[in-house]
């Protein structure tokens, strides 16, 4: 039961740590908490159903082809919910117009693509029983986004300026950094990250339209436990999330697990409202 | 503390002729409501009663949303609780079974119970992450509810509770959604129109203004998820009864979207626009049925448009009488003469008096060991370099920060640091260096925030419109109009706030401290972007204010202002007292002078 509990935990909780780097990556360049984020993961697994096994083209196609439309759709979402609200950023306006871009995600996915969940191909074959490339697959998803990432902001010049902007977005514009492509780039790199996170979860989650809410929350779970804008946070959050979620799932089923997964969100939130591992919040008078 | 002014009779013939321009539209939909019997069939019986249920859970839920601006999207949670609650109560599944009308109640009181622990996160949290939580709450419900077979019937489902004659039938039922709904709407709106609706909307657009004048968010925001909560879960017993079988699938989150756009489609702090735009939301897909599918896409379209275009919605559409423009020359005429007629004179026994004062932010040691006195009737000023811990004084005194060691003391008794929401009752009112004002409220409703703890009626007595809150009302808008023409500003009482001119809200700002009758009076640079004309009448009006017996500590750049009507003047200098004396003592200081006045 142990191994059970370990592979399920840590591929639902790669997932979870994905779909938090996405929140966090459209965040650090525009300060907007966005609800597409779990519907980008649900696209990356209804994309890849449809190329895979609607449309037959090899997985890699598929995958390509995925991660791209997650990244269109990320750009749309920048330039018809995002940067028209961002003047008045303290209103919080972007609540309402993500929420909006997210049901009509939401809804054109039941519409278009049916409203039962339906399969993911086997990509690669390898593994049976706990050690299934379907748990796995989005561990190692979730082991190589990070060092992307990390190679992208340590290592590239483009890397450094997304840091730039998220650290301090005055200074940086000052300093003549194309703040408006650089967040373009960021939504379409958030298409990427949640993409690679519907997709590498695609076997364990399946092709349901309903999985982006799902995803909005238990992904939003992690960002609250880690902080804001903090991957590291979120990566560790989501993976004991995944953990706890699936020990809970064991041995209490799955009910409860839910309401211990939102009981903890909310105890958290309440005794460390910036995360577990955030920085405190400014000034208010 | 009492109001000195007088309280102006009731007059309920004029009161009524006054509030018919808002009473009406409300008549029409309820005329428009009783005469579709005659005009319609059953299928439009149907879609009546639903609009009625939707809207007694919208119309609680808008006190949440609308003027608590908080943004609880999964209200559908608690009409599933209210639906399920009552009918397992009526269908008795786990006690002896109840009749419909004992039923709706219990529910009613179980729905409350769960709105205020619904929204307990909003006490901490804001926008997105309060939504994520209330988003959370709704699919827990839903799973529970599939779940629980025992007492739910899990995915199978249970029968809704029967309504006995008369109201069994379709337009039985519709007329009794309408009462209720027509109920809620009453309860509503006298919440909204009460001091409690305003002090919402207040916490909402400037809470930390509102926390001077002592309103306290906790309570108010209790306060109406209970009745959002049990309005919820009425609708949902209701909802139960129109559908008559009902499993979990019976309330998907399209229905919370309902709720919610309506209510944003209506507009923030309105009643008649959330009202309508829940009536549009339920019709839309009846009258397009080849668009029922996409409904939740229309919905959310127009959530978009709504947010892009007419952040106002409808309410902003009906709101005539603010786009008349307004007189363009027009000037601050400040009456302090009549002060005396309108403030109580303080006591003017206490001093309030800080001791050893050490604020630090990290290493900066923003106030370092300060000492000062404010004196009843006397204006203390209190001036500085930019970054010296003026304004930090200010917020330590009026219990935004809480100092590291020293001690404040307000005549014999301590004044405990931290605690702005206590501030208020201990007669400690203020301005703020950026006006702090409710720019969607009009400019009288921004002075009665002012006088928010002196009211008397609960909110109970507030939400059935009960005598004591209908005297409280007149009291505080008699009390705020005629502070308006001690600050020069009664013609723009009916504007809308964010219409007026900087200098105007600084004045709207020191009329909104009055309404307290304070002991002391502090006033973070009132003269900044005001012309000389108005400093001169700000002068005066801060004279004769003091000549109440109030104690004013004024922050200030304006040299001049300060040196003409202070008593005292104390002067910082990276958070030390540099020096302290009477202004010609002051005038004279060597290291002031040359560190600061320059010469």
């Amino acid at each position: 039961m142990l191994a059970s509990i370990l592979a399920s935990g840590l591929a639902a909780g790669a997932i979870y740590a994905l779909v938090g780097v996405t929140y966090n990556t459209m965040f650090s360049t525009s300060r907007v908490m966005s609800f597409t984020a779990g519907q980008l993961a649900m696209l990356g697994g209804v994309f890849g159903s449809m190329f895979t096994l609607k449309l037959g083209l090899p997985a890699i196609a598929g995958f390509v082809l995925t991660l791209l439309g997650c990244a269109l759709i990320g750009i749309i979402t920048e330039f018809i919910a995002v940067r028209p609200v961002l003047k008045s950023l303290d209103q919080h306006l972007y609540v309402l117009s993500t929420l909006a871009v997210a049901l009509m995600i939401q809804q054109v996915a039941a519409i278009k693509w049916g409203t039962e969940p339906q399969p993911f191909p086997r990509l690669i074959g390898w593994g049976s029983g706990v050690t299934d490339e379907k748990f796995w697959l989005p561990v190692l998803a979730c082991a190589l986004t990070i060092l992307g990432l990390e190679y992208l902001y340590r290592r590239t010049l483009v890397g450094r300026a997304f840091l730039a902007i998220a650290e301090d977005n005055f200074a940086a514009r000052a300093l003549g950094l194309p703040e408006r492509n650089l967040r373009i780039a960021s939504y379409a790199l958030a298409g990427v990250i949640g993409g690679v996170a519907g997709f590498s979860g695609g076997e364990l989650l399946l092709a349901f339209f309903a999985n982006g809410a799902l995803l909005n929350f238990y992904g939003f779970v992690p960002v609250a436990l880690g902080g804001l804008g903090n991957n590291r946070g979120a990566i560790i959050g989501g993976l004991a999330l995944g953990l706890f979620q699936q020990a809970a799932n064991f041995m209490v089923g799955g009910i409860f697990s839910s309401v211990a997964v939102f009981t903890l969100f909310i105890v958290v939130l309440l005794t460390a409202p910036q995360g577990l591992f955030g920085a405190s919040t400014a000034r208010r008078v | 503390m009492t109001a000195v002014a007088t309280v102006p009779p009731r007059d309920d013939t004029g009161a009524f002729r006054a509030a018919l321009p808002h009473l009406a539209p409300f008549l029409a939909v309820l005329a428009a409501a009783l005469i579709l019997p005659l005009v319609g069939n059953d299928y439009w019986a149907l879609i009546g009663t639903r609009m009625a249920i939707y809207w007694v859970l919208v119309s609680g839920l808008n006190l949440v949303v609308g003027f608590a601006g908080h943004l609880a999207i999964g209200y559908v949670a608690l009409l599933t609780l209210g639906a399920y609650t009552t009918s397992v109560l009526v269908a008795g599944n786990v006690m002896p079974p109840l009749p419909v009308f004992a039923a709706l109640p219990v529910a009613a009181c179980v729905g409350a119970l769960f709105g205020v622990i619904v929204g307990l996160p909003a006490l901490r949290l804001r926008t997105f992450y309060f939504a994520m939580s209330t988003l959370g709450f709704a699919t827990i419900v839903t799973q529970i509810a599939l779940a629980w077979q025992s007492v739910t019937g899990g995915g199978i489902g249970i029968a809704g509770p029967e309504f006995p004659a008369p109201f069994n039938t379709a337009w039985g039922f519709y007329f009794l959604c309408i009462a209720i709904a027509a109920f809620t709407t009453w309860l509503s709106a006298n919440v909204a129109r009460s001091r409690y609706g305003r002090a919402l909307i207040a916490l909402r657009d400037a809470e930390v203004a509102a926390e001077a004048t002592g309103i306290s968010k906790p309570k108010m925001l209790i306060a109406i998820f209970l009745l959002a909560g049990a309005c919820a879960a009425v609708a949902g017993g209701l909802f139960a009864s129109l559908q008559t079988y009902i499993t979990p699938d019976a309330f998907t989150f399209d229905l919370s979207i309902l709720f919610f756009i309506a209510i944003l489609i209506g507009g923030r702090g309105s009643i008649l626009g959330p009202m309508l735009g829940t009536i549009i939301l339920t019709i839309l897909p009846e009258i397009a049925a080849p668009l029922a599918a996409w409904s939740t896409f229309l919905y959310a379209v127009l959530l978009l448009v709504i947010v892009l275009v007419m952040p106002g919605g409808i309410a902003a559409l009906l709101d005539f009488r603010n786009r008349r423009p307004l007189a363009a020359n027009r000037a601050i005429v400040p009456r302090p003469t009549a002060l005396a007629d309108i403030m109580r004179k303080s006591a003017g026994e206490r001093t309030l008096a800080l001791r050893g004062i050490v604020l630090s932010f990290g290493n900066v040691r923003a106030i370092d060991g300060l000492d000062l006195d404010v004196a009843p009737g006397q204006i203390h000023g209190l001036i500085g370099p930019n970054g010296s811990g003026k304004t930090t004084t200010l917020n330590v005194i009026s219990g935004y920060y809480a100092a590291k060691a020293g001690t404040m003391t307000l005549g014999d008794n301590a004044l405990p640091p931290g605690l702005p929401v206590l501030r208020a009752a201990r007669g400690i009112a203020r301005t703020f260096q950026t006006p702090r004002v409710i720019g969607e409220a009009s400019v009288l409703e921004n002075v009665m925030i002012g006088g928010s703890i002196e009211g008397r009626a609960s909110f109970i007595e507030a939400m059935l419109a009960l005598p004591r809150n209908r005297y409280d009302e007149r009291v505080l808008a008699a009390k705020a109009r005629a502070l308006l023409g001690v600050v020069g500003l009664e013609a723009l009482a009916d504007v809308r706030a964010d219409r007026l001119q900087h200098s105007e809200l600084r004045f709207i700002e020191i009329a909104r401290a009055l309404m307290l009758d304070p002991d002391f009076l502090l006033l973070d640079e009132p003269a900044a972007g005001l012309s000389n004309d108005e400093i001169e009448r700000l002068a005066e009006l801060i004279k004769a204010i003091s000549a109440r017996g109030v104690g004013v500590l004024l922050v200030e750049h304006h040299a001049d202002l300060i040196f003409d009507i202070c008593h005292y003047v104390t002067v910082l200098n990276l958070g030390r007292t540099l020096a302290a004396g009477t202004p010609a003592d002051i005038r004279v200081h060597k290291e002031v002078v040359s560190a600061y006045l320059g010469g």
